[in-house]
Formats: structure tokens, C-alpha cells, sequence
């Protein structure tokens, strides 16, 4: 069944009209190439090339120590940065068997969510530039300004804050990382509805997304697109819920579903699960225990020999972190499953005969990060 | 009550006479063209770069940002520092391009704004040429622009670019019929094509007023399609830059693109200018029936103040909705015209003319 589903069969011609999109062009949202096939304005087929901005993480991190490799996470979906750092260090906690302290469970529940809400405003920003409506970008931008203060004033660093290491936190938070998480939370309701006037009521915004790139569930688990893009086809799969990490499962919150698959449920599903953060954050925030920022770890991390894995939920789907280790500081052989990868090579079965503006759409409403692709 | 306004017609009458006074009756003539020729190309320059800025700022208040504010006093000199810097960029050729019409694109596009510019009254008297098919002749002449869009998107021998001019055509070509058919509610109503006399028409209340529902009608209309027609937002389709990269002028660069650049804001400020003239009345001050005080402290008003006052609003309208809307697709917009707004003002059409038999209208 699902095998059917993959199976993208591409008959190239030679007279096939051929137009590259991209590596450099405005709505790939970076050095992606997609080689789309035109009939007119209509798309016959699409190949997306990879590998413009491959750097060979999981190579380079063969030869770093588990405390160096949170760095080079950072950079593969350098939008859920945050998640990405968990990701490993959730891996190397467990295999250790280390209980890392209550408030580290707390603060890294808190970055999630502030990570989801920055990357959900960019997302919502370029979505609004791919459909032609120019000022998203600056009003998403705005928001997401006061997500990346609070981050700096903590971190120093506002986008790659490598801020995790195995075992908890590199340095405590601001004293007032809390007090300004909440006024953010504040100052954001009010501002939501601004998103809803702008775009989401917008008939012509309607028009250009309601029954575009429809997506079963079936071709959802199929090419295993996770994350909002997959929740908008109604596949439960937010590892949050499924399989929880940190303090989720203390914490009341929904996954959000919908049933319709198009581009503008994906849509919904990103603009519920913002205000689902800002819910999450006002319950979790006042809950912060004092305590160490940091569990008591040796300078050398060492993992017993073994195979670990790690999922978490970021911004974009499920990135699982796979490690295989052979006993020395630096592992055998990592391997990460990245959302955006799976969520890019479904693109072609959403895209297929429709126009080009929808092949933008739909690539916008998979909020694809390219460096997370290529790794 | 109308002798009040100062007519720029005794100005232009009197250079006239003092020319023929001491030249040939041809040398004069000719000396006017070209004296006319240098002010409009002084104007037309001086527009294009305000209108730039004028978007620019504009678009920075819609978007919660300042806007140029660094070179010259408020930016104000931002564009023209841009314009600097495109004239001084260089023109790459491009292989296996047309050369000939590569080159000749540019002129079209912006030959045919630069002819549209002739026939549009300014203020009381100020006008190039008064013809008496003045809204017809701005129609034909402002949509041979799209001649100059095809050749460019087909000579520059790339992809994005025919595909921008594929669209620029069926797009133009389509919304050209309401344009007209909005204009002709007005010109039904003035029973004239002069844009003089279609001005003069409106001399105790402007066609949106005193046309009523049918009038509306026609200038949302209007207003809709013509944004089509210059290719703006929502309807940019033609260069629709998360698509498209830049469309018909992907593969232009330096002046030749800044030609394409100032031929569209020219378009935009004559769209508005034809709008303005024909439902809000030109330079045609705001007039009350009888308040003959209030009509006469509005005269005081130059003319030249109000007709540039109603165009720039126009103008603004059309670029809110640029920076607020998202782009239609190509088989939308295309539904729009066919659909909706053609039967639209054909009917209103229809509703006009029996409107103005019966007299049901303000005059």
C-alpha cells in the first residue's frame, strides 16, 4: 500500500519544458533546486535536487566529543535550534541514565515552545511572501523579534544559542527569563489576531490554498511527513503526545488534527499549535522549581557501548537522533532523521498537476528548512 | 462662478502668441513640441522617482517600518540616488537573446506611458493635446504597453520570463474589456469622449455622485481591473517574484529595467489620473448645488491642487491594497474578469443607459 504511494514514476522527455527552480530563487527558502517539468502554467513533474549545502554533520560529528556535536546541531534546522540540542542531549542523558534536574526539565520545556513560536512566525512570514501578500513579513517579524530578545538577554546568542549540554543547561537563565516569557505570552494573544485579519480571513488568501496539494493520511505515513505538515492530514504523530520527553507529559495541552490535507489545514494546524505554545508557556512558566541549572557530569562523556536513539518534536516534525557507540568519547557512527527530509519528497505527489503558484503554496505550507534537508 | 479658476490656458495662449510674433509659423510650432517634449520628460522623470519614494514610504507605514530616511532630508533623495545607480549598472547582453527586440522592449513600454501622458487633463486649461476622443485615445495608446511586455518576456530567451509574459498578455488583453466598459459608463453619462468636456460635465457635482449606485459600480470596477492592467498587486501576476523570480523582466538590468520600473508607477499614476478625471472630476473643485459660499471658498483651491489631491489618492488605494492582499493565481484572476466582472459592467452598461434616458440622475 504505502510502497504504491512512493512509487513516483517520472517518464523524462526530451522536449519536456524545464524550468529550475531555484538553487537560487525566492520561494525555495534556500540553495533548493527543484527541476519542475511546466505544461503551460501547470506542473507535469518535479525532481528536487539536494545537497547545495551539505556540510557533512554526521560525518563531522564523528570526530567531535557528545558536548561538541550540540553545536553543529544548531545548524541543521537552525530554526528549532533548540530541539535539535535536545535531541542529543536527551540521547546521551539516557544512555547514561543520568536524571537531569526538574528545573532543566522545566526551562528546556519553555525554550521549546519559544522556539515554536519564532520559527511558527518566520513560517508564517515567508508563507505570506509566497502567496504575494508582502507585509506578513514584517508583522511576523516584529513578534518574532520579542521571542529572539528573550533569548539573547538569556543565551547571548538569539538564533544558535547552542544552550543545552548533556545533563542539563550551560549556565542558569536571566532572572528575569521568566518574567518576560510571560510578557511576551501577553503581549502575543493580543497580537494574534492580527495574523487572522491580515491573512487567514483573506478570501483571495482562501482561494489560493483552500483543496491545494491535498494529502491523505495514507501518503502522509507513507513518505513520513511529521510535524504540523502531517497533523494538517490528521496523522496524530506529534511526539509530544506519542512519546513524551522532558515535563510534556505533566502538561496539559491538545494536538491539534485536521482532517483535510490541503495547504491551508497545514496552515491551521501551524496557527493553533501557536496559540497551543502560548498555552503550554503560561502553564509551565510560574511552575519552574529553583534548583541546578546542571546534573553533576564527568568532564569526558562516554557512552557504553550500544545503539541509542532519541525522537523529539520540533518545529517542523519528528527529528530522531540515532547514535551507535563504541564505548569512546566520540560515537561510532550518528545518524539524524530530519523532518524537513521527508516532509520535501512528498512535494512532488502534492504538486503534480497543478499550476506553478500552487507548487509555490504548497512548498510554503510544508515550511521546508533546506540546511536540514542536506545536514 | 467657474471664470474664477485661474485657466492655464491665457498662460499657454500667451507664449504661443509671442512665439509666432517673432518666428515662422512652422519654426513655432515646432519649438512648442519640443518645448513640450522636455517639460513632459522633465515631468514624467520627476514622477516616476516621487512615485518610487512615495511607495516606498507608504509601504513602510503599512508594514511598521520608517522607510528611507537616510539620503536627503526624510530620504527624499533616495531614489534618485537609486536612479544614479541603475543608469551607472551595467547592461549585460544575454546570449542567444534577440537583441533587437531585447533592446526595443524597454522603448515600447515605456513610449506608450510616455503618449497616454499627452491627452490627460492637469489642471484648468493644462493639457497637451485636447483630442476630441481624449479616454478613447488614452485606452489605445496605454495598452500597446503590452507589446512591449510580450517582446521583451519572448526575446529575452528565458523560461521565467515567457512565462511572465504569457500571463502579462491574457491578463491585459482580459482586463482591458472592463476598463473600457467602466470608462464608457461615465462617457455615457457626460454623452462626450473629451476629457475637457468631461471635466466641464462635472462642474456641479462629480460622476460618483451624481451618478450614484451605477457610478459606484463602474469605479470599483474600474478600480479593480485597472490595477490588473498595470500588473500590480494582488494582480502582479506577470512578475510574480515568489514565482517567477521578476517575469517579463527577469533578464533586464540596469537603465533597460529602470525603463520597465518607471514605465509601471508612470501606468499607476495614469490610471489614477484617468479616474480621478472621470468620476472624481479632474481639477474640477468639490462643488455643494447651491452652498455657494462653501463652492466658493473651494475654488480658491488651485485646480492643479485638487487634480493631483484625487490622483494621489487613487494612487494610495492602489497601493494599500499591493501591500495588504495576497497574489491571485492565473485561472482566478482570469474567473474574476470573465466571470464576474464582465457581465458585471456589461449590465451596468445596460442600467446606465436606461438610467441616463430616463434622467434618474443627479444633475
Amino acid at each position: 500500500m504505502s510502497e504504491e504511494i512512493i512509487k513516483n514514476i517520472i517518464v523524462r522527455e526530451d522536449e519536456d519544458y524545464i524550468v529550475n527552480m531555484g538553487p537560487q530563487h525566492p520561494s525555495t527558502h534556500g540553495v533548493l533546486r527543484l527541476e519542475v517539468c511546466l505544461h503551460g502554467e501547470f506542473v507535469n513533474y518535479l525532481i528536487p535536487h539536494i545537497g547545495y549545502i551539505h556540510r557533512g554533520i554526521e560525518k563531522m560529528s564523528e570526530s567531535d566529543t557528545y558536548k561538541q556535536i550540540i553545536h553543529l546541531t544548531d545548524r541543521m534546522d537552525y530554526l528549532s535550534a533548540h530541539m535539535n540540542n535536545e535531541a542529543v542531549c536527551l540521547a546521551v542523558e539516557n544512555a547514561l541514565g543520568i536524571e537531569v534536574p526538574e528545573r532543566v526539565k522545566y526551562i528546556r520545556v519553555i525554550l521549546d515552545e519559544l522556539t515554536r513560536l519564532a520559527s511558527h512566525h518566520l513560517w508564517w512570514s515567508a508563507f505570506g511572501m509566497d502567496l504575494g501578500a508582502l507585509t506578513t513579513f514584517f508583522y511576523g517579524m516584529r513578534d518574532r523579534e520579542k521571542v529572539l530578545a528573550i533569548f539573547e538577554e538569556s543565551f547571548g546568542s538569539r538564533l544558535l544559542h547552542s544552550f543545552n549540554i548533556p545533563g542539563g543547561l550551560m549556565h542558569d537563565v536571566h532572572p528575569n527569563f521568566q518574567k518576560h516569557t510571560m510578557e511576551f505570552v501577553r503581549y502575543f494573544r493580543k497580537k494574534l489576531p492580527e495574523y487572522k485579519q491580515l491573512l487567514t480571513d483573506n478570501i483571495i488568501f482562501h482561494n489560493r490554498t483552500k483543496g491545494i496539494g491535498i494529502m491523505p493520511c495514507e501518503t502522509a505515513v507513507a513518505f513520513g511527513v511529521t510535524g504540523p505538515s502531517g497533523r494538517g492530514s490528521g496523522f496524530a504523530c506529534d511526539v509530544r503526545k506519542v512519546a513524551p520527553y522532558g515535563v510534556y507529559d505533566k502538561i496539559e495541552f491538545k494536538e491539534i488534527l485536521h482532517e483535510e490535507g490541503d495547504s491551508f489545514s497545514r496552515y491551521l494546524v501551524r496557527m493553533e499549535e501557536m496559540e497551543e505554545s502560548l498555552n503550554i508557556l503560561e502553564h509551565v512558566v510560574d511552575q519552574v522549581p529553583e534548583g541546578d541549572y546542571t546534573a553533576r557530569m564527568k568532564p569526558i562523556i562516554k557512552l557504553p557501548e550500544g545503539e541509542y536513539f532519541q525522537r523529539v518534536e520540533t518545529a517542523r516534525g519528528e527529528l530522531g537522533v540515532y547514535i551507535v557507540s563504541d564505548g569512546k568519547k566520540y560515537p561510532y557512527r550518528i545518524k539524524f532523521r530530519s523532518p524537513n527530509f521527508s516532509n520535501l519528497f512528498v512535494l512532488n505527489t502534492l504538486a503534480k498537476g497543478g499550476k506553478i503558484a500552487d507548487l509555490v503554496a504548497i512548498c510554503g505550507s510544508l515550511d521546508l528548512v533546506i540546511p536540514d534537508i542536506d545536514r | 462662478m467657474l471664470l474664477e479658476i485661474f485657466s492655464f490656458s491665457t498662460l499657454t495662449a500667451n507664449i504661443d502668441k509671442s512665439l509666432h510674433a517673432w518666428m515662422a509659423p512652422w519654426l513655432a510650432v515646432v519649438t512648442e513640441l519640443v518645448i513640450i517634449g522636455i517639460v513632459f520628460l522633465l515631468f514624467y522623470a520627476v514622477l516616476g522617482l516621487f512615485l518610487v519614494y512615495l511607495e516606498r514610504k507608504v509601504c513602510a507605514i503599512i508594514q511598521n517600518r520608517i522607510g528611507p530616511n537616510r539620503v536627503g532630508k526624510w530620504g527624499l533623495l533616495q531614489t534618485v540616488a537609486d536612479f544614479i545607480k541603475l543608469i551607472t549598472k551595467e547592461l549585460i547582453p544575454i546570449r542567444n537573446a534577440d537583441s533587437f527586440l531585447f533592446n526595443l522592449a524597454p522603448f515600447i513600454v515605456i513610449a506608450a506611458s510616455f503618449m497616454a501622458m499627452a491627452a490627460i487633463p492637469f489642471a484648468k486649461g493644462l493639457h497637451a493635446i485636447d483630442l476630441n476622443i481624449g479616454i478613447f485615445y488614452i485606452i489605445a495608446v496605454s495598452s500597446l504597453g503590452v507589446v512591449g511586455i510580450l517582446i521583451a518576456g519572448w526575446s529575452s530567451n528565458s523560461k521565467y520570463s515567457l512565462i511572465g509574459a504569457m500571463r502579462s498578455g491574457a491578463q491585459i488583453v482580459s482586463y482591458e474589456l472592463s476598463v473600457g466598459l467602466s470608462l464608457l459608463a461615465v462617457v455615457v453619462f457626460a454623452g462626450t469622449m473629451q476629457l475637457s468636456a468631461i471635466v466641464e460635465s462635472q462642474a456641479n457635482g462629480w460622476w460618483i455622485f451624481k451618478g450614484h449606485i451605477p457610478a459606484l459600480i463602474a469605479f470599483i470596477i474600474y478600480l479593480i481591473a485597472s490595477t490588473a492592467e498595470i500588473n500590480r498587486g494582488p494582480f502582479d501576476l506577470a512578475e510574480a517574484e515568489s514565482e517567477l523570480t521578476a517575469g517579463f523582466h527577469t533578464e533586464y538590468s540596469g537603465i533597460k529595467f529602470a525603463f520597465f520600473f518607471l514605465a509601471e508607477y508612470i501606468n499607476m499614476f495614469i490610471v489614477a489620473a484617468i479616474a480621478a478625471t472621470m468620476f472624481f472630476g479632474g481639477w474640477m473643485p468639490f462643488h455643494i448645488g447651491h452652498w455657494d459660499a462653501f463652492n466658493r471658498v473651494m475654488d480658491y483651491i488651485p485646480s492643479v491642487v485638487w487634480f493631483f489631491g484625487k490622483t494621489f489618492f487613487i494612487i494610495y488605494l492602489i497601493m494599500w491594497f499591493k501591500w495588504t492582499f495576497p497574489r491571485l493565481r492565473i485561472d482566478q484572476l482570469l474567473n474574476l474578469e470573465w466571470k464576474y466582472l464582465l457581465p458585471l459592467s456589461l449590465m451596468n452598461i445596460v442600467i446606465i443607459a436606461f438610467v441616463v434616458l430616463m434622467g434618474w440622475y443627479f444633475h
